[in-house]
């Protein structure tokens, strides 16, 4: 090409600094738009008191506070289940057919469209076992969708486990279980920590598994119980947006920027978590 | 004349297809250090894990012939590897100690085995700092994170979480040969106050340590069982052209 070495590198690292940039660049677009729209009606009041008049005033608090069952619940199923998972598949699994077969599912199972998940939450969950349309039935398809993630992260942090700690414990005399609960599990927390903020975040944020099996449009009263209907941000967004005629638009992007305050400040933890237990290990 | 703590006969070790120890028969005294020289991948690290048994964590592993612990062949149907690994301890080529405080890691081997009283936990924890020859660095600082230690006192701190768990028999992987030589003096002088209470058997890559610490040699070549015997035969008047081979530098 005619450049020397010095200055090709120079391009290269220009360029990966632009495409760095313009990462920032739109995540900064997308928060700078909602908090120039958004910002004038978040307060306290619009984040605790429930909406009036037919959802074209008022607050959003039922929509944060299903979006907090649910992900609840998601959570604590999604949780156990998958930390169960990543242990058997990375501690006692032998590598065979089996074994194989589990990790395509998983793998798949990632793959799987949100949409699809609320389609499977209606026929199974909704229908099939007779919950209908309830926090428990939107938090068990939300887990579905999020074990995953919960399984592939912990599965590594329970890699990144040094062998020899296993060993050393083995030598001791100690069972593999006992080796796990007291030396694999401990050291490999900030990583499942990290997992599961990430796998809530996720729940939080998604719509087409809610659609059908929990979401509602509008509710008089707070949920009581897990077999209630709830509202959820996702899905208040959209409805504020485009299914209530007459309501002041600010209240869609007040909803859409409480939103991104929640999924952000709970990746942000979850780096900060990763960062701070990597400081005390090494 | 010592009596024998661990017979090994006709032991062949698989690993799938690769023969990596070919009937090895040999006697292990009790209460005294014996080594375990050879060039690298001759099987001496691999023969060392038969004896606790943890060969037995890699899948593809197959074992035949007998190992007698005072008597009784450990890998009999009905022996049981947990009680085992508390009578035979081991210490790692890397100092591994768990990413806890100093009293917690030589607390882990009695706590997991049901030790509760913190009293005798204390005990035990003091005894074992003392016979590693680690207590008088350590005891102002015992719940401070373990790796926080040196690499030697590390390693000292792995011996003591051996010996916390009062074993009969020691086994030592290569255990000075990522220390500095002031460490590994440290350690060298240990074995000789240990092998009054332990049989201690040591792998060793320096055939300068093998001399200076051990009271039986057993030279490896290839899986085999080459020549085994009292240290000082071995180094001076060796039975086997291989082993003085191995002993002059000519290969290895």
């Amino acid at each position: 090409m005619g450049f020397s070495p010095k200055t090709t590198e120079k391009i290269a690292f220009m360029l990966l600094r632009l495409a760095v940039l313009f990462i920032v660049v739109i995540l900064l677009t997308i928060i700078g738009y909602l908090v120039k729209n958004g910002l004038s009606i978040i307060s306290w009041e619009f984040i605790t008191s429930m909406p009036r008049r037919g959802m074209t005033a008022g607050g959003i608090w039922p929509a944060i506070l299903g979006t907090v069952y649910l992900v609840s619940g998601t959570i604590a199923v999604a949780l156990p289940l998958g930390v169960m998972a990543a242990i058997y598949l990375t501690e006692y699994a032998g590598d065979n057919f089996f074994t194989r077969l589990v990790r395509l599912a998983v793998v798949n199972l990632a793959g799987v469209p949100s949409i699809v998940f609320g389609l499977f939450g209606l026929g199974f969950f909704v229908i099939m076992l007779g919950f209908g349309a309830s926090i428990l039935a939107g938090s068990l398809t939300l887990a579905i969708m999020v074990l995953p993630i919960i399984i592939t992260t912990t599965e590594e942090a329970l890699k990144n486990v040094p062998a020899a700690y296993r060993q050393a414990s083995l030598a001791l005399g100690a069972t593999k279980w006992q080796t796990i609960w007291r030396i694999v599990l401990p050291q490999a927390l900030p990583g499942i920590m990290t997992g599961s903020i990430l796998g809530i975040s996720r729940a939080a944020g998604e719509t087409a598994p809610i659609l059908f099996t929990a979401a509602a449009f509008f509710l008089p009263r707070l949920p009581g119980s897990i077999f209630d209907q709830v509202m959820a941000l996702p899905y208040h967004l959209y409805i504020m947006a485009t299914q209530v005629p007459g309501a002041d638009p600010t209240i869609a992007y007040g909803t859409a920027l409480t939103l991104m305050a929640i999924v952000l400040g709970l990746n942000f933890t979850a780096v900060l978590i990763r960062l701070r237990f990597r400081k005390k290990t090494v | 004349m010592k009596t024998t703590k661990i017979n090994v006969k006709e032991l062949t070790l698989h690993y799938g297809e690769t023969k990596a120890l070919d009937k090895i028969t040999m006697e292990i005294k009790e209460n005294q250090v014996t080594a375990l020289i050879g060039p690298s991948g001759c099987g001496k690290s691999t023969f060392l894990r038969v004896i606790n048994r943890m060969n037995d964590l890699i899948p593809t592993v197959g074992i035949v012939g007998t190992v007698l612990l005072d008597g009784e062949n450990i890998y009999h149907d009905k022996q049981d590897v947990v009680v085992l690994r508390k009578r035979v301890g081991m210490v790692f080529q890397s100092p591994n100690p768990f990413p806890k405080s100093i009293y917690e890691n030589v607390a882990y081997g009695p706590k997991i085995h049901g030790v509760k009283d913190k009293k005798a936990l204390g005990e035990i924890i003091e005894r074992s700092l003392h016979q590693a020859a680690l207590w008088n660095e350590v005891k102002d600082r015992l719940h401070k994170p373990a790796l926080g230690l040196s690499g030697g006192q590390q390693q000292r701190l792995c011996i003591a979480r051996a010996l916390a768990m009062e074993p009969e028999v020691i086994l030592m992987d290569e255990p000075t040969s990522a220390l500095d030589p002031i460490s590994t003096m440290k350690i060298e002088e240990l074995l000789n106050g240990l092998k009054e209470r332990y049989t201690i058997v040591i792998v060793t890559h320096n055939m300068q340590q093998a001399a200076r610490v051990s009271d039986d040699t057993a030279f490896f070549l290839s899986g085999v069982l080459v020549e085994c015997g009292p240290t000082g035969e071995i180094f001076t008047k060796p039975a086997q052209q291989q082993t003085e081979d191995y002993i002059t530098g000519r290969f290895g």
